[in-house]
């Protein structure tokens, strides 16, 4: 498979996409900041594709921060670990922000919490050696990385050990980190390797040492020069390429960035893995560097809570399993116009409104929208102008796929390829016509599923 | 806005904001709406209506008139009738209108103008459940019909009236000279419009000017009126070789006529054009052949209305053919 340099200059793009504002100013400033440890937290037992964890502690037991509260369920599952010292209460059910309702433990903080600069400490400080990295096996890192708990952070949740399993059919020759954040408004990413670019730099090269990729490439759109600059000195030496693309959405998606970054394609219904390529984002690659490194497991993670509707946006250290309100209160609040709170960014978020719905590994930001950037044209006929065609990064026709949707026309939908779309939302962004073609090629994608299984 | 927001209220005082969930994406791009784009193409058409009143004078202005004001009660009756809400706000029935307008001649009696403005509102649009939904160019619709209703009136010899006050009126239009007494019009008096035709073909340079305004603006797609181009540049080509002695050259085809108005303003509708890039291109190398053949084999001067209409009825089978492969698929 031939491997294209020629995008590690810059501008290295794909095909289609939209440029939706990128509204950055929000939190792009505000300095990673070490959340309070909150009075409790709410850890859903599912928080990852695949099977949900099984829990490991009895209910009154007390847990220390980085005790192990659940157990993988499966081999495509994760344990998960208390962010907080305290006691474990009653289990109950939580509704994550994608509609799931999932059994979920609480835990009480009780006693001293690491907190404050100690727990920035705990999770960025230290040492992250970029030599000597060839004494872990692969066995070891593979072990370490599912010990840990560690899933993808870059939203889609997959646990990251099952990735990187060493594969001699299907090797991995390049490991692609994902620093990109495409989406609107969230910085998160952003701040991470501007403010510890050493743990991502120790982990890109710990997964580049598991996979015994030839290459190791940190994928940042040019909308970040500090970012840029930061990483190619922290990357300085260890034969880390760091590959700038044109600002783009959705240049982030795994799909478009091997495109941009190799030019290969991944097959309709395949993996990455498929082409030779393992993509991660850089938190996960920085979380993967304590895990391997420390034994130490995945309990906190950094999260942007931006947008017009929130006070005082900020880039928040935060545990998982704290409150989106403990998390929205602690900015100061929704002002008085906020509309709509999404866990993720604007184009691919979900919408929630129960406070008490909490943090999971996979939620990366919160973006509060008010009414002002809601606002749209009211719904009309699709008039085929085909600037959906023109946005789809996956070279699907939206238009037919809405229509198909909205006829339940099983046959039309599937000559169209309704399963190829990954729901980035770029063709209801640019739709003249207002047309909510995401959520009807949803409900397509379900009437074809029911239809398969029949 | 912003110094409202971040006032500080007493607890007491503190009204939580009412808080929706909605699917994603919750972001909607700003730069374009239908109407938008509809007013893009009126934009787009004010060279040709200027070139057209100039011209024509009050051949133009009546005919104007007559055609948009009846396109709008049409659709306003039409939809009453359905039962749906009104919609002339989206601008579509005015643009039909003045398409229409500018494809007539000057001289069709006002009840030419009428009947074609109900046709191709009624049966070239509102039957087909409205904006979006039809098959067929509704002007081209109209136009059809009155064509072959009215053949005196729209047939070639009904644009000229040698008694008529407007110079342009009383000289034959330049494609009919062509073809009946073998007269080759000059490339400026084609170019900037001072002669006969129909009321928005005879300005190659205002067409032009509009029609690449709408391209930049992507209302238009681009390649329709390439692929037009492409085949009528070819095809005349063909014809200019192996006829070389005739002084009607590629050019004269590409400017004379209502090609241009055409190729910019009616094919590029993008409700009966397909979807993709490719499909466009197909659709407009279609237009351009059936424009070709009409002018050299038919009776007619002119091809633009049935080429364009033929091609609307291929256009579904050309966006079947021209299903892109998704990206990784083999």
């Amino acid at each position: 498979m031939a491997f294209n340099f020629k995008f590690l200059g810059s501008g290295g793009t794909f095909p289609h996409g939209v440029h939706p504002p990128e509204r950055k100013t929000f939190a792009e400033n505000a300095a990673i900041e070490v959340m309070p440890p909150p009075e409790r937290v709410m850890i859903p037992l599912l928080q990852n594709v695949g099977a949900p964890s099984k829990p490991a502690v009895k209910t009154k037991a007390t847990v220390a921060f980085g005790e192990k509260i659940a157990d993988a369920g499966a081999f495509v599952s994760v344990p998960i670990h208390s962010p907080v010292g305290g006691k474990v209460m009653k289990m109950g059910t939580i509704t994550l922000p994608n509609g799931r309702h999932v059994p979920a433990v609480p835990i009480k903080a009780e006693g001293e919490q690491v907190s404050g600069r100690a727990l920035w400490d705990e999770i960025f400080g230290g040492e992250w050696p970029r030599e000597g990295l060839d004494r872990y096996t692969q066995k070891e890192i593979v072990d370490a990385i599912q010990k840990a708990g560690v899933v993808g952070l870059g939203g889609a949740t997959f646990p990251t050990h099952v990735k990187y399993v060493p594969n001699d059919e299907k090797p991995i020759d390049t490991v692609l980190i994902n620093g990109c954040e495409c989406e609107p408004y969230l910085t998160s990413d952003y701040r991470m390797m501007i403010e510890v670019p050493e743990p991502i730099i120790t982990g890109a090269l710990l997964l580049g040492q598991v996979t015994r990729a030839r290459n190791i490439i940190i994928g940042i759109e040019d909308n970040k020069p500090n970012a840029i600059e930061v990483m190619r000195k922290a990357a300085g030496g260890t034969g880390i390429k760091i590959a700038v693309f044109r600002t783009k959405y959705p240049q982030g998606s795994e799909k478009q960035l091997i495109l941009a970054a190799t030019g290969r394609k991944v097959p309709l219904g395949g993996l990455p893995l498929d082409v030779g390529v393992a993509v991660s984002n850089i938190s996960t690659a920085a979380v993967v560097a304590r895990a391997v490194l420390r034994g130490k497991p995945l309990t906190h993670r950094v999260i942007s809570v931006t947008g017009a509707g929130i006070r005082t946006p900020k880039n928040l250290l935060a545990p998982i399993g704290v409150s989106m309100g403990d998390l929205i209160d602690y900015c100061g609040g929704l002002t008085r116009d906020a509309a709509r709170i999404v866990a993720g960014g604007p184009m691919m978020g979900f919408a929630f409104s129960d406070m008490a719905t909490p943090v999971t590994k996979g939620t990366s930001g919160i973006t509060v929208l008010t009414h002002g950037d809601l606002k749209r044209e009211v719904e009309t006929n699709c008039v085929r102008c085909g600037r959906c065609v023109d946005a789809c990064p996956m070279n699907l026709v939206p238009s037919k796929l809405a229509l198909a949707s909205r006829k339940k026309d099983i046959d039309l939908a599937q000559l169209y390829n309704i399963m190829a779309c990954f729901e980035c939302g770029s063709c209801a962004y640019i739709c003249p016509a207002q047309i909510p073609i995401v959520q009807l090629v949803r409900t397509g994608k379900a009437v074809v599923i029911g239809a398969s299984k029949k | 806005m912003a110094k409202d927001n971040e006032q500080t209220l007493s607890a007491a005082e503190e009204i939580a904001p009412a808080i929706h969930v909605a699917p994603s994406p919750h972001l909607s791009s700003t730069s374009t709406s239908t109407k938008q784009m509809m007013l893009d193409v009126l934009i787009a058409l004010v060279p040709v209506v200027g070139t057209a009143i100039y011209v024509f004078q009050m051949y133009a202005v009546r005919q104007l008139v007559i055609c948009v004001a009846t396109c709008l009660l049409a659709e306003a009756a039409f939809t009453r009738m359905r039962g749906k809400p009104l919609s002339l706000q989206d601008f579509s029935a005015a643009v039909t209108g003045v398409i229409l307008a500018l494809s007539l001649p000057g001289t069709a009696p006002w009840f030419v103008g009428v009947i074609a403005s109900i046709t191709a509102i009624g049966i070239g649009k509102i039957i087909f459940g409205g904006v979006g939904m039809n098959i067929f160019n509704p002007a081209m619709v109209g136009r059809a019909f009155v064509m072959i209703s009215f053949a005196t009136f729209l047939g070639a010899s009904g644009y000229q009236d040698v008694n008529s006050a407007v110079d342009a009126i009383t000289q034959a239009t330049p494609m009919d000279a062509f073809k009946q007494s073998g007269v080759v019009a000059s490339i400026p008096a084609l170019f900037w419009g001072v002669t006969n035709g129909s009321l928005g073909e005879t300005s190659a340079v205002a067409s032009l000017i509009g029609g690449i305004y709408l391209c930049i603006r992507r209302t238009a797609s681009w390649e329709i009126p390439v692929g037009v181009l492409a085949a009528v540049a070819v095809i005349g080509g063909i014809a200019g070789l192996l006829q070389p002695e005739s002084e009607w050259t590629v050019l004269h085809h590409i400017l004379g006529g209502s090609l241009l108005f055409g190729a910019f303003f009616i094919a590029t509708d993008p409700v009966t054009s397909p979807l993709t890039p490719k499909g466009k291109l197909l659709f407009g190398i279609g237009v351009g052949v059936f424009i070709m053949l009409l002018r050299i084999f038919s009776g007619y001067p002119e091809g633009v209305m049935f080429a364009v209409l033929l091609m609307n009825g291929v256009t579904p089978l050309i966006n079947r053919w021209t299903i892109p492969r998704p990206l990784g698929a083999k």
